[in-house]
């Protein structure tokens, strides 16, 4: 039975895919949904209060009524917008933002965890991703109003500025990998038994610089600077339009750290993949899974609602089972390298965080300084270095004499 | 600067408030842009118009004591204290000893308070969401002092005319002096953060400049001007209380920019810390009034009286008929004069930077619009 059904699949490559890509929007809605939880607890913490409380436990049922209270909020369109680019503009965003998915390995495609692998995966994002622009710009000019518009025009600055720096920085990478094809990239790594920011060092400080202009996030999040343009490019868009500008905006953070570890931190590898001895880090999912089952217990316990005693018992219980599911050999195989990815994606997302706790903001003309002054050249220079070592060492005689110097 | 546009292109008018985050209460800017480059501003203020001069006219001398702690909201305490004196200079009174270092301590800790407040929303303007919440952390102290000692928190109406109206309640300087041992180390905190971190240095260096002479011309005060390098303090140059019987410093910028404003602010909230311990330390058992009769009849006169508020130069011009009402009261606010700086400090800065400015000038409406 379960023969034929994947022998189907297997022939009917569309309805495949098409499963693939339902998965990935319905989890990675979710992720986006808690990113924001996320974001104003771990803020919260670093700013000495609590962040959301009142809604569920921990507030962990927060994004669900967000959500909610942006759906059925009235969808005001101004007088005297455009009103079919006002309407489309965040859509484009969107979709922008969750179409680039498609071509990131969230683990080894020979266990599927890839929805399309095409040979030019790099640029299918770089070309997708850049369209999300589009909905900033036009949903800024179609507002009809003087903050937005001026949002509108530095977000248009900023990102052209910025991609040419996180492009320069992904050549870099190109040069180490010989493919575009994004899984190419993780086996290149593998292959080579070394993630690409030992090798790239300077490209992927580069990248995450420009990826954090990119997203528009903090220190560079003038677009929607609050204090000076109150809302930027959204300052009239109100319900779900706004949701979906928001939604958009996390999306591309989840994005930019997808790429950024898949090109410079090895993908769904596990650190120290090739070595033997290490080979117990396989059951870290079942420590994780573990702990958290063990802190939501102790949370509990202290919670003196019973509902929500009830909820976090359960919540603890489905960690306490998860644990026991990756126990088992076969499935723990089977989630190495999703489990890998996500954990690494995790970081970057703190640390995107983190820069929003700390960072003040840069000013719009500094801003460009640092992108055409520092990061452009910067980045040039990174290549022709990039390309001169890799010309020699793939000569014999230079890698001889390399040999000879380096024993 | 250009003074003509490109292409003859209109330029664009932006208006900045009443309503908007970074404008600190209903200030509304006019600002006339090319692309992003500010070619001017007008500020147009009177949102927060209460007539409290007028009412000042309409009450006694005592009944118009509450309504000053509600022109700078932030920094009640001083308002009221300038207020007293200048009452009390009418009536030729001078506090006891014990009244005069409790008002000094209070003012400093609502200095303290006021400074904090600005620091937070600076930063936050500026992009840094984090100090506020440190701030408003040990301000939350600070309020609970003034809340213990007089019961209210914002507008505390602290002072009255001739002294005190309660004495400190006990525990009082403990209370004090562990605010001092646990705040110095958190202004350490915030430099941390801020001082030397690039972005900050890069938003606020030669942003907002204004010159030592531009700033006596305009008539600027508090640590605006001190920013500028004019060593001029009214606790120094013209001492109230017993100001010039603690030792304290005077810090000054070398640049007059927003950079040079902010250090001057932080060193300022220790130079208060060390008034604060100085103060405590002189507190001596006594009484806590002067003079002053059931019923505050000055003689007919007039008389100018200014303190330094946490903002700058705060003065009261009261004139007295004989009567038990002021003829007029006249208040020199720090916050509406230093807002006259904002267009010669903004002019050829980018929008970005009006927000610096604004929030480097430290003013508050209430102030502004009385």
């Amino acid at each position: 039975m379960l023969q034929n059904v994947l022998q189907f699949l297997s022939t009917h490559y569309l309805i495949l895919a098409t499963v693939k890509i339902v998965i990935v929007f319905a989890v990675l809605s979710g992720i986006v949904a808690y990113l924001v939880l996320m974001e104003r607890k771990v803020l919260a913490f670093m700013q000495a209060r609590l962040g959301p409380m009142r809604v569920g436990p921990w507030g962990l049922l927060q994004p669900i009524a967000d959500g909610l209270k942006l759906l059925l909020k009235e969808d005001i369109v101004p007088a005297g917008a455009d009103k079919i680019i006002f309407l489309l503009a965040p859509v484009i965003s969107i979709i922008a933002a969750f179409t680039v998915f498609a071509v990131v390995p969230f683990g080894p495609p020979d266990k599927g965890f890839v929805i399309s692998d095409i040979n030019i995966g790099l640029l299918f994002i770089l070309a997708v991703s850049s369209l999300g622009i589009y909905g900033i710009i036009l949903g800024g000019w179609s507002s009809n109003s003087h903050y937005p518009l001026l949002g509108a025009l530095r977000s248009s600055a900023q990102l052209v500025s910025y991609e040419v720096a996180a492009g320069l920085a992904i050549i870099g990478v190109l040069l180490c990998a010989n493919s575009l094809s994004m899984v190419e990239i993780v086996k290149n790594q593998q292959a080579a038994g070394i993630w690409n920011v030992f090798r790239q060092p300077v490209a992927f400080i580069i990248y995450l610089i420009a990826a954090v202009a990119e997203t528009n996030r903090n220190p560079f999040d003038l677009p929607e600077a609050e204090s000076e343009l109150t809302a930027g490019f959204h300052t009239e868009y109100s319900g779900f339009r706004f949701a979906l500008y928001f939604m958009a905006e996390y999306t591309a953070m989840v994005l930019v750290s997808a790429i950024a570890v898949t090109l410079f931190w090895g993908g769904w590898l596990r650190p120290f993949a090739s070595v033997s001895w290490l080979s117990f880090l396989d059951y870290t999912p079942v420590v994780v899974f573990l702990v958290a089952g063990v802190v939501v217990i102790l949370g509990s316990v202290k919670n003196p609602l019973a509902g929500e005693k009830m909820f976090l018992f359960a919540v603890a219980g489905l960690c306490f089972l998860l644990a026991a599911l990756v126990a088992i050999p076969a499935v723990n195989a089977w989630i190495q390298g999703v489990f890998w990815f996500v954990a690494k994606v995790m970081v970057f997302l703190y640390a995107f965080i983190w820069y929003r706790g700390t960072f003040p903001r840069y000013r719009y003309d500094q801003l460009m300084n640092v992108g055409w002054r520092v990061m452009i050249p910067v980045g040039l220079a990174n290549i022709i270095v990039t390309a001169v070592v890799i010309y020699w060492w793939s000569k014999p005689h230079a890698a001889a004499a390399a040999a000879l110097l380096l024993r | 600067m250009p003074e003509a546009t490109y292409l003859d292109a209109n330029e664009l008018v932006i208006n900045m408030g009443p309503q908007h985050p970074a404008t600190h209460g209903v200030l509304r800017v006019k600002l006339r842009l090319d692309g992003e480059r500010v070619l001017g501003t007008e500020c147009v203020i009177g949102y927060l118009h209460r007539g409290v001069e007028k009412i000042a006219e309409n009450r006694t001398y005592v009944q118009f004591a509450p309504y000053t702690d509600r022109m700078d909201y932030v920094a009640a305490v001083t308002n009221g204290m300038g207020y007293c004196e200048a009452v009390e200079k009418l009536l030729g009174v001078e506090p006891p000893a014990r009244a005069q270092y409790t008002r000094m301590i209070l003012a400093e800790l609502q200095r303290i308070a006021s400074h904090l407040l600005w620091l937070g929303t600076h930063a936050l303007d500026i992009g840094a969401m984090t100090p506020v919440f440190y701030t408003f952390r040990e301000r939350e102290e600070i309020l609970k002092i003034l809340e213990n000692y007089c019961g209210a928190r914002l507008t505390t109406h602290a002072f009255r005319i001739g002294g005190l109206q309660y004495d400190l309640y006990d525990g009082f300087e403990k209370d004090v002096a562990k605010f001092c041992d646990y705040f110095l180390p958190k202004i350490d905190e915030y430099e941390e953060l801020l001082t030397t971190n690039r972005i900050w240095m890069n938003r606020t260096r030669n942003v907002g400049v204004l010159s030592g002479a531009d700033a006596i011309a305009l008539g600027v005060t508090g640590p605006v001007l001190r920013g500028s390098g004019v060593k001029w303090d009214v606790r120094r140059a013209q001492p109230y209380e017993a100001y010039d019987k603690v030792e304290f410093e005077i810090p000054t910028g070398d640049h007059g920019d927003t950079y040079d404003r902010y250090i001057v602010r932080i060193q300022e909230m220790r130079q208060s810390v060390r008034i604060i311990r100085q103060s405590v330390e002189r507190i001596a058992p006594g009484p806590i009034f002067g003079k002053v009769g059931k019923v505050i009849k000055p003689p007919a006169a007039e008389v100018y009286h200014s303190i330094e508020a946490p903002k700058g130069e705060l003065g009261y011009f009261v004139v007295s008929d004989g009567s038990t009402h002021p003829y007029r009261v006249r208040v020199r606010p720090p916050s509406f004069v230093n807002l006259e700086a904002l267009d010669i400090m903004s002019r050829g800065h980018l929008v970005a930077d009006i927000v610096a400015i604004i929030g480097t000038l430290d003013i508050v409406l209430g102030e502004v619009d009385r």
